[in-house]
């Protein structure tokens, strides 16, 4: 017991000295990986804020966008993950055409069967198929992954959200912020960087402060710039394919969401007619009796 | 309060219906002519709002039930097939989990509304002990309610809290396993949970109708405290209580509304958007916001005492913090109700509600450090306000002076307001 105290107090003491000095020398981000380190408490950075098209009462998803996100997420993130949940039908609510949609689905295969023989048997994705995944199952995606399998996509943007703090968590409730998720992705996606000069990563593993449970993740940074054409003129840059690609990700963990919002403007505006009704009724009702 | 009846059928149906089953002169009674204090104010109407929310949770609960699939393998997605594919399937989801987060700050309200006022003394004990089991079978129907979409969050909840009873000497384990349906959670536990899930709201609705029963039988309180004496102390329930509580069910309904629609994931956990993995253990387990106080002090308990270990004492406290509200009516030895004219209690209560706050911040943060420290005196308030507090203020607090009568205390205070207009 007594060893144990003293190798904490040791620790705590090599750790404090060593922020200090990392202070001096102005390296903050060095000193926020080592705080982070002490106290167990990840990400090392907060993310970084977009203003998403979705955002807010009146958000609604930009197709363009969304359509951009879509071919990163094809040309890149696909090679890794899949995305089971969605259906190729959906992708409608990105402006593509039924026709275009079938176009897009019998780019895929997927396994079907068994036929009359009792034999399975691959065949061209139609619209009502999901999004195959790259791999035939959950051990595999492992075993070609450092055994770890690479998370499914169909709901990464809800699933993940870095813990907001007191007090910010109560204003959210004000100003409606939702986006953590795809803020998250965002910031993953950009934030790659070598590691500040001391800091070292476990092997085969790669440095990323905004990353949520350790200061470096297995997965190397998926995407440079100039790496996916677009074809309506938008930049072709890191940051832009990561606002896009965590918007389509958002779409896709949450695809009623303008649907969504636009209710909700009707019932609220709904309600406060009501309520206002009410609230002179009752006032008229209540007018002559003392209470 | 009950007695003799107004209701005079007027139509020859209505006559003939009143000879067979007088359900309409039940309902003319209890909701139209039944008098209420003239001084009611809003924080009499989060019991409308409970019946709002019960009927909104099953009637939402019922239809998603028949899109669910309470099977391990599929659970998970077959709430994705509501929220993408069933028509209007998002809305139904997020109105049920998010109602049952409003149910629970609608149950705080009315609790605190009945400790503020003392609404748990003679004669209405029976009704405060069966507003205590309504909020124990919601809290059992939330917890389960919470492991159905099969979560991350989900599964490690229900391991954490089925655990808890596996502390209890002897016959621990063999209620942990009865509970599960096994050694662990897993199928047989998902299809229980499901059932009872199902079971439990029908349950709160019974006991809901024998808790709005002695209601109608003593008669509601009043901010006063004082007893209706006269006709002139009453209004009728229809129109002064049910616009009152018309304004108040349809303001909580816009805050509920702003959180179905604009942040329906604000009150939930992100893991539970992944799939329960049981060889995966998430960061931090916590259970809904709801239940935090109590995990707080259940995690409050670090250290053994006599032949108790921790873990045991920590279960302890945590049931012994609800069962104790069931002796409320015995622990408060003060002759005064209202906490208006109990200048003392009126301090006391609102620390309370500061330190049920307070603990339930405590029990999103990891045991450890201060967090600890505080949630130890966290639980010793909550405890001592009910042990010591209760008892002793009673014999010596000095009350403020009690109106006559309600139409006393009205008249005064519509006079001050004349007077100082």
């Amino acid at each position: 017991m007594k060893k144990l105290v003293a190798s904490i107090l040791s620790l705590g003491i090599l750790a404090g000295a060593a922020s200090i000095a990392v202070a001096e020398e102005g390296h903050d981000l060095k000193a926020a990986v080592e705080h982070a380190e002490k106290a167990l408490h990840y990400p090392v950075l907060k993310p970084k804020h977009i203003n998403w098209s979705f955002a807010g009462p009146f958000g609604k998803y930009d197709k363009a966008q969304l359509q951009r996100g879509l071919k990163v997420y094809k040309e890149v993130c696909s090679a890794c993950h899949s995305m089971n949940l969605v259906a190729f039908r959906t992708l409608e609510d990105l402006g593509y055409s039924e026709e275009q949609v079938k176009a897009l689905a019998s780019e895929y295969e997927v396994q079907d069967g068994p036929n009359g023989d009792g034999e399975m048997f691959t065949r061209k994705a139609i619209p009502s198929d999901h999004f195959p995944s790259p791999y035939p199952n959950t051990e595999a995606a492992a075993a070609a992954n450092n055994g770890a399998a690479p998370p499914d996509f169909s709901l990464i943007a809800k699933a993940r959200g870095v813990e907001r703090g007191f007090p910010t968590f109560i204003f959210d409730i004000f100003t409606q912020y939702q986006e953590s998720g795809p803020d998250y992705i965002y910031s993953l996606l950009t934030g790659y960087q070598e590691p500040p000069a001391g800091v070292e990563v476990p092997e085969g593993t790669h440095f990323n402060p905004y990353f949520i449970a350790a200061k470096s993740l297995a997965m190397p940074k998926p995407i440079e710039d100039g790496q996916v054409t677009y074809d309506d003129g938008s930049p072709q840059t890191l940051d832009q394919y990561a606002q896009d690609v965590s918007a389509f990700l958002m779409w896709a963990a949450e695809p009623h969401l303008p649907e969504r919002k636009r209710t909700g403007f009707m019932v609220m505006v709904f309600l406060a007619i009501f309520t206002a009704l009410i609230y002179v009724t009752k006032k008229s009702v209540y007018a002559n009796k003392e209470h | 309060m009950s007695g003799h009846s107004s209701y005079e059928p007027s139509t020859g149906l209505e006559k003939w219906i009143d000879a067979r089953l007088p359900l309409p002169r039940l309902m003319y009674d209890s909701f139209v002519a039944y008098p209420v204090p003239r001084n009611l104010n809003y924080a009499y109407t989060f019991g409308a709002m409970l019946s709002v929310m019960l009927i909104v949770q099953i009637l939402t609960g019922v239809v998603l039930a028949m899109h669910y699939s309470a099977e391990t393998t599929v659970a998970f997605n077959s709430v994705e097939k509501i929220m993408r594919d069933v028509n209007h399937g998002w809305l139904l989801r997020y109105m049920h989990a998010n109602g049952a987060s409003f149910f629970f700050i609608a149950v705080y309200l009315h609790i605190g509304r009945g400790l503020y006022y003392g609404s748990y003394k003679a004669p209405r004990e029976i009704l405060w002990i069966l507003g205590v089991v309504i909020y124990l079978l919601m809290m059992a129907t939330g917890f389960m309610g919470y492991v159905l979409p099969w979560g991350q969050m989900s599964f490690w909840g229900a391991t954490v809290i089925t655990g808890f009873f596996s502390a209890f000497p002897w016959v621990g384990e063999w209620i942990q396993q009865f509970l599960l349906g096994g050694f662990a959670v897993d199928n047989p536990t998902l299809n229980r949970f499901f059932s009872l899930h199902y079971l439990l709201p029908f349950m709160i609705a019974g006991v809901v109708v024998l808790h709005i029963w002695a209601l109608h039988v003593t008669g509601q309180t009043n901010p006063t405290g004082v007893e209706v004496k006269t006709k002139t102390d009453t209004v009728p329930f229809t129109p002064y209580a049910t616009l009152k509580d018309a304004l108040g069910v349809s303001v909580f309904l816009m805050v509920y509304a702003w959180f179905i629609f604009y942040m329906p994931n604000y009150l939930g956990h992100p893991d539970n958007y992944i799939p329960a993995n049981a060889l995966k253990t998430p960061a931090h387990i916590v259970p809904e916001w709801y239940y935090l106080p109590f995990y707080a002090m259940l995690r409050a308990i670090t250290f053994n005492i006599g032949p108790i270990d921790s873990k045991l004492g920590g279960v302890l406290v945590m049931f012994g913090s609800i069962i104790i509200l069931f002796f409320l009516p015995w622990l408060d030895t003060s002759k005064v109700r209202s906490a208006v004219y109990r200048p003392w209690y009126k301090l006391f209560f609102w620390i309370f509600v500061a330190n049920a706050i307070m603990l339930g911040w405590l029990g999103s943060r990891p045991a450890e450090g201060l967090y600890v420290v505080l949630s130890q005196l966290g639980t010793l308030y909550y405890f001592g306000f009910f042990i010591v507090i209760m008892p002793l203020l009673g014999l010596f607090e000095t009350p403020r002076r009690i109106p006559n009568s309600i139409t006393e205390a009205v008249l005064e205070k519509s006079g001050k307001a004349a007077a100082s207009a």
